[in-house]
């Protein structure tokens, strides 16, 4: 406190520290955007180009290549549908854990859980199988319920550690003035676990959007998500790194976008409220 | 009647949950003692613990278990060690934080198959790649990383991928720090190596118990980015028991092998899970 002088050395060099480590860790993503905006002959140029004239033309040769358009289709309908039914799903079930609290309670919860450990890959044989059986192999069906399989354990923890922490005297009052169920859900509960809703939609919504693992293995040209049409950029013919990252670009820029204005919604739902 | 409803709203999610574990599992343990090879229709019936006789003794078996552990224990101590390391370094207010933050914390939605790729070529190429590049100004020979070092270089990518949530997550904790203990403590004298051992670690205590497990739950099944890098080559030097089992299925088309193999890979799961519980959930629990 009296040493302002090595303060501000230390405010000085811990800024510049920051922003240079941001900027190292940034620069993978920050190359990824520039080479999009390259023709492939700059893209893959030694010494490393910086400052070249932007093209577009990455971007259209791309959609027309391989209809970008349908992948994209593909990805928003089946996260959204995803997350929408394991909301549906997962909102009953915290509910009645978080209020209506029984001896098993706990041993639910953590059941729950352990069943996200299983590695997926443990269950492509039989699923595979039994997605080929009724006809869902390909299909955005398939991946809606395999998604909203995936996601509903971690679902169930995080809305469960919502819904605990609002007063169940809250709820109470409004039964005893005469709320039937469903207008203490709709006037009571509902409002006041927006929040927790919102983080965990959100959350599935950026898991679902980035699976890889089924959309991979159970998905091809018709049902496959952003991340399978970006997989099948990685064939080793030919460097073609200005469309592989203008497809990349076109992959996850709305996600990241999203993901920026809701990342603190996300912290609080990711860490199960066990971190305020 | 009023006991029923608790139970009719947790019925959808737990029976679905269960068919989703049963169903799967059942199928696994049948395959796994039949024999079911796709590419030979004709060879059918009981062979008993062949299958995992096959699979234990498949030489990439021992490699695909050290490699697993190897890749989640080092992204783990390496975010974890990493993010504490960043969150200090900007939990107090500078010029541009917000920005910083919002940069930090991209790489985590950006999608595997995306991140591996952009490392594989653009990174880590041994001719037009950046730090290819960077090696040979500084008169260094460029490492061919997917080549010579294919754990390595998935186990970099994975932590690059990871470290933003770690950060974010330890952020967070360190915004609910009592100011006021720490300034009392630097008035007391308390160097900051002080602070640190004595006030901001036991504080983070807590939040490293939440990284850790989450990411074990999606680290012991990191499937993608050896998907798209290295295919688990060369060899078997970067290939992991989840795409292990994937070979066996997908590429040699061996459903009651790869099945057996799934079992390990479930019995791995909830050793991990055992002691997740033991390490973290007591942890989680206050």
């Amino acid at each position: 406190m009296t040493h302002p002088r090595s303060n501000l050395a230390t405010y000085l060099l811990r800024t510049l520290a920051a922003w240079l480590v941001t900027l190292l860790l940034f620069f993978p993503l920050g190359w990824l955007v520039l080479t999009a905006f390259k023709t492939e002959l700059q893209a893959i140029s030694v010494p490393p180009l910086l400052l070249f004239t932007p093209t577009l033309e990455n971007f259209s040769i791309v959609q027309e290549r391989s209809d970008y358009l349908l992948y994209a289709q593909n990805s928003l309908i089946t996260s959204v549908v995803s997350t929408l039914l394991g909301l549906a799903l997962a909102f009953p079930a915290a509910y009645s854990m978080a209020y209506f609290k029984g001896p098993r309670t706990k041993d639910i919860l953590m059941w729950m859980l352990s069943t996200k450990m299983m590695p997926a890959v443990g269950a492509l044989v039989p699923v595979y199988v039994l997605a080929q059986g009724a006809g869902l192999l390909d299909s955005r069906t398939g991946l809606v319920i395999i998604f909203t399989l995936s996601n509903l354990p971690i679902m169930v923890w995080m809305l469960y550690s919502h819904l605990k922490d609002i007063p169940g005297e809250i709820l109470e009052a409004a039964g005893m003035d005469g709320a039937t169920l469903w207008q203490e859900f709709r006037q009571v509960l509902l409002p006041l676990s927006m929040g927790g809703l919102a983080s965990t939609g959100l959350l599935c919504l950026v898991l679902s959007w980035n699976e890889a693992f089924w959309s991979l293995n159970l998905s091809a040209a018709k049902a496959g998500t952003l991340a399978t049409l970006i997989a099948s950029y990685s064939s080793p013919e030919g460097l073609f790194w200005s469309k592989l990252s203008a497809a990349s670009l076109m992959a996850i820029a709305p996600i990241v976008v999203f993901g920026w204005f809701s990342q603190k919604q996300l912290v609080q739902g990711l860490t199960f409220g066990a971190v305020k | 009647m009023n006991r029923l409803i608790p139970r009719v709203l947790l019925a959808p999610a737990v029976i679905t949950l269960l068919l989703w574990m049963i169903v799967p599992l059942a199928m696994t343990i049948y395959f796994s003692l039949i024999r079911y090879n796709l590419m030979q229709p004709d060879q059918t019936g009981f062979i008993g613990l062949g299958n995992f006789a096959y699979f234990i003794t498949d030489p990439a078996f021992g490699t695909a278990v050290l490699n697993t552990l190897l890749l989640l224990g080092s992204v783990t101590l390496i975010t974890v060690v990493g993010g504490i390391l960043l969150a200090l370094l900007i939990d107090e207010p500078f010029p541009g934080r917000t920005l910083v933050r919002i940069l930090l914390i991209s790489p985590f939605f950006v999608m595997p198959t995306v991140n591996a790729l952009l490392w594989k070529h653009m990174m880590m190429n041994p001719i037009y790649g950046v730090l290819a590049q960077v090696w040979l100004f500084f008169g260094a020979t460029p490492v061919d990383w997917l080549t010579d070092w294919p754990l390595w270089s998935v186990i970099l990518i994975v932590s690059w991928q990871w470290l933003p949530f770690a950060t974010l997550i330890f952020i967070t904790a360190l915004q609910s720090m009592d100011r006021e203990q720490i300034e009392a403590s630097r008035m007391d004298g308390a160097t900051y190596l002080q602070q640190l051992r004595y006030l901001y670690l036991p504080h983070l205590g807590r939040s490293v118990a939440v990284v850790v497990m989450i990411e074990m739950i999606f680290l012991l099944s990191v499937f993608a980015e050896i998907y798209t890098t290295t295919s688990g080559g060369p060899g078997d030097a970067s290939t992991n028991v989840a795409f292990l089992i994937f070979k066996q299925a997908l590429l040699n088309f061996d459903a009651g092998v790869a099945s057996a193999g799934a079992l390990f890979a479930v019995l791995l799961a909830n050793i991990a899970g055992v002691f997740l519980i033991r390490m973290v959930g007591k942890n989680l629990d206050k």
